[in-house]
């Protein structure tokens, strides 16, 4: 049986010999996607801003009638809902503040909710109720607070590991690539406007995983060749350790992504873009492991000796000993 | 590497089997059918966002208990003063600043006043720690401080009645099995299945229901109750609504002389004989029947005031002696509104005011259709790349592939036995897993190529493809692993679930895709001594 071999032996991909300039790009990706993070802002949903979402499926109407639905809410004056569709075309969420006085009395908040809801049920019979979740400011607060922190963790953590299995450079370099990855996860949501809830978090802890198990798998190979080849020059080493390890990035890359499509074609619609930030998380993680967390290593200087056991002061004196006599 | 002992080969298939066959009634039920319920059926739960159901997060006011704690406290100490002997008299009695502080006004008997009120300051708990601290200053000055420990006893203990009061109120909707957990010190997490309009729940979670019975002070002169100036000894309270004080916003009650509501032994909604008006009747046990003929033997003729919770429900006039230990709770009700009190007082008062912080509630319309949909993507997605592991690595695809089948088993298996419970990101986690779990075959076998096509013979390139993936497999699962335990020690609700089948998909899928092939290619190897690899 012949098998499938989607990338030939012994590969020679100069891939390190344009660094700078994809390191130049890359950065400058980083900074635009913070920048527009900052500036035009996550659509957070009310996880992290607090107020109520109410979702509806409209199960007759191929669109949701958004502007019909619009203009039911503004007759009953709780004030300015922001209406987006949510999953599929005929489904949509209706986001509202909470209301005056409902952090004192969340009840007041659900009577608002009961309205809406009635209001849009008697103009559109077929609209079904999916959900509705009420987030008070305190709450989404924690949460907020709760998943940011939640990240800083996980990367600073990953990176003491890498650490501490590796040298400091690798450390540096594996931090580097996930900041890369994340920084650009988060301008993808800030660009598309895609909501930003809880999930998203999720999504990002679950890419930082994983984006980290390919910069593992070619650090564990540069970190092997520099024992193997002491007086290769870095960046040929690094070429030589990420052309051997292509096989199994490309492989490894399609298979979690044959799953991810299968999820983000047939999947449930609520979690689209929790898959959708995993699926751009695969491949940006792909690519910043090796010419984010690689390249890196150039610069920072780390050499052979990293990994060859060292001479302790004792050993020295009794090798000196030795040639003395 | 050929040489698997007996007792391993037979582990390995027993820990293998074991946790898919707890797998299978979960699928069963999935897909509709239901097993003869002789054998055990360990199950997965489905999360409100796959079952549909209400999720309630409901905070205590832990400043209230600190409050109550030193009312409950001056009460105390008034009364041991009183009754001692001699009799010690106290002024100037202050509980700002979260202490209470008050002046002996003989300075001689400020050891005797120590000696009375010690035995309140000492914790009911057997670890000897004092409950409140006692200062003296400036020679007379009593300042009594509730400490950490003796609040944090109080909060604990009010949150535990709390929780069963809760319970009680849930149960007398009718809802079904509804989880109620404590979570942190003063929050309350409720979850209930196939709930769909919490609306009801969380009006009857908002009452306090703490009901008393005061005095109208009717020396009080109007003007001075609209402006909250009340007479000496009395105190103002707002009135739910107009009706419920003939018009007027608020009315002065008496502070003492008054009972309280927490003696009944029954509350159910009833319609007044006279107005068919919706009422609540309530039946006090013994005692408070007893207290309560007393009241309205001694103040017949005169208005008192029902008050729920600090507000005034009505102020009817005390027309005779109510003997019979139970009485009516008139006030502008409707029918639902009165039924629910009448629950709340049933269930007894929440010791600590409750408020509901946050409020999920998923269609049981959406669930479904999200497990379906899960179901299908988690099938073709599978059936996708257990085909492209096929076509490249042949015969060790088959082994990886196996392994794969049972991995996800066992996952499923894994997760009935511990109980827990897979929300809508578990079921893109459960995916995800399996996506990344061919990962460590794949390392292995690319290293198995390599180290052939240096030339290495069929055992040794075999053993040194394990030996040398198997770093990298480590290093990164372990990622994995800090990734997954963040997202849980951090996440809430369904976060959770998802950071649980990550972090068993990473254990179960080390096994299988590095122990089990590893069996079954050191068992063929051996049978087949193969010269040749096709990889």
């Amino acid at each position: 049986m012949k098998l499938l071999k989607l990338v030939p032996d012994n590969t020679n991909i100069h891939f390190l010999k344009w660094r700078v300039p994809f390191y130049v790009v890359s950065v400058l990706l980083i900074v635009a996607s913070l920048t527009l993070t900052f500036t035009r802002g996550l659509n957070l949903g009310v996880d992290f801003v607090g107020g109520q979402m109410i979702r509806f499926t409209f199960e007759r109407t191929a669109t949701a009638p958004i502007a019909s639905v619009r203009g039911e809410i503004d007759k009953l004056g709780f004030g300015e809902p922001t209406i987006q569709e949510f999953g599929k075309p005929n489904q949509l969420s209706i986001r509202m503040r909470l209301p005056e006085g409902s952090e004192k009395d969340p009840a007041i908040a659900e009577r608002m909710s009961a309205k809406i809801v009635a209001a849009v049920q008697a103009a559109h019979p077929d609209a079904r109720l999916d959900g509705n979740d009420t987030v008070s400011g305190k709450v989404s607060g924690e949460l907020f607070s709760s998943g940011m922190v939640a990240l800083l963790a996980a990367m600073v953590a990953i990176s003491i590991y890498i650490w501490v299995r590796f040298e400091w450079q690798f450390g540096v370099g594996a931090l580097f690539a996930l900041v890369h990855d994340v920084s650009l996860t988060l301008g993808l949501f800030a660009l598309t406007q895609l909501e930003f809830d809880l999930n998203i978090v999720a999504a990002l802890l679950t890419l930082i995983g994983y984006s980290l198990n390919d910069t593992i798998v070619v650090y564990d190979r540069i970190r092997e060749n520099m024992k193997k080849y002491r007086r290769m020059p870095m960046p040929e080493l690094l070429d030589l350790s990420v052309n051997e390890t292509l096989s199994r990035t490309i492989v490894t890359s399609l298979s979690v992504l044959i799953t991810l499509v299968a999820l983000l074609l047939l999947g449930p619609d609520v979690i689209f873009g929790f898959t959708l930030a995993i699926t751009f998380g695969i491949f940006v993680g792909t690519y910043s492991s090796i010419y984010m967390a690689a390249p890196i290593l150039i610069w920072l200087k780390v050499n052979a000796s990293s990994f060859i056991p060292q001479e302790s002061e004792i050993d020295r004196q009794e090798r000196l000993a030795r040639e003395r006599s | 590497m050929l040489d698997f002992p007996r007792w391993k080969r037979v582990t390995y298939w027993l820990v293998a089997l074991l946790c898919a066959f707890a797998a299978i009634p979960s699928l069963t039920s999935i897909a509709g059918v239901n097993l003869p319920s002789v054998i055990p059926q360990p199950k997965v739960n489905l999360g409100l966002d796959l079952a549909g159901g209400s999720r309630l997060l409901l905070e205590a006011d832990a400043s209230q208990v600190r409050r109550q704690r030193i009312e409950a406290m001056e009460e105390s100490v008034r009364q041991r003063l009183r009754d001692a002997q001699p009799r010690i008299r106290i002024g100037d009695i202050s509980s700002r600043d979260g202490n209470l502080s008050f002046v002996v006004e003989n300075p001689v008997q400020v050891d005797a006043t120590r000696e009375q009120i010690l035995p309140l300051t000492t914790g009911a708990g057997l670890t000897g720690q004092r409950d409140w601290d006692i200062k003296v200053e400036d020679g007379n000055r009593f300042i009594l401080t509730p400490t950490d420990a003796g609040i944090n006893q109080a909060i604990d203990h009010a949150m535990e009645t709390a929780i069963e009061v809760v319970r009680k109120r849930i149960d007398a909707l009718g809802t079904r099995e509804p989880d109620i957990r404590r979570l942190g010190s003063s929050r309350i997490d409720v979850q209930v299945p196939g709930l769909k309009d919490p609306r009801a729940l969380i009006e009857l979670l908002g009452k306090t229901a703490k009901l008393e019975f005061k005095l109208v002070d009717e020396t009080a002169a109007p003007s001075d109750v609209v402006q909250g100036i009340a007479p000496p000894g009395s105190e103002i309270v707002a009135c739910v609504d107009a009706g419920a004080c003939r018009g007027q916003p608020a009315i002065a009650v008496k502070r003492l002389g008054g009972i309280k509501g927490d003696q009944l032994t029954n509350a159910v909604q009833s319609n007044d004989q006279r107005t068919n008006a919706a009422v609540v009747s309530i039946t006090f046990d013994q005692q408070g029947g007893a207290k309560f003929a007393k009241l309205t033997t001694e103040n017949v003729n005169k208005p008192f005031a029902i008050i729920l919770d600090g507000k005034v429900l009505s102020a009817p006039n005390i027309n005779e002696p109510i003997l019979g230990g139970s009485a009516q709770i008139s006030g502008s009700f409707t029918i639902e509104s009165a039924n629910q009190l009448a629950i709340a007082l049933r269930s007894g008062a929440l010791p600590v005011d409750l408020k509901v912080v946050e409020q999920r509630t998923v269609g049981p319309d959406l669930g479904a259709d999200s497990i379906k949909k899960g179901a299908i993507a988690m099938l073709v997605g599978t059936v996708a790349l257990m085909a492209f592991i096929l076509v490249t690595y042949g015969r060790f695809g088959v082994y990886a592939n196996v392994a794969l089948v049972i991995n996800v088993l066992m996952i499923l298996g894994v997760m009935a036995i511990a109980n827990t419970t897979l929300t809508l990101p578990g079921i893109a986690g459960f995916v995800l897993t399996i996506g990344a779990a061919v990962d460590a075959n794949v390392l292995i076998n690319e290293r198995i190529r390599e180290e052939r096509a240096r030339g290495r013979r069929v055992v040794q390139a075999v053993e040194m493809g394990y030996k040398e993936a198997s770093r990298a497999i480590f290093d990164a699962n372990i990622t994995n692993v800090i990734a997954a335990i963040l997202m849980f020690l951090f996440g809430s609700g369904p976060i959770r679930g998802f950071a649980v089948v990550l972090m068993i998909g990473i254990v179960t899928s080390v096994f299988t895709a590095v122990n089990l092939t590893r069996m079954w290619v050191a068992m063929w190897l051996r049978k087949a001594r193969p010269t040749e690899l096709v990889l």
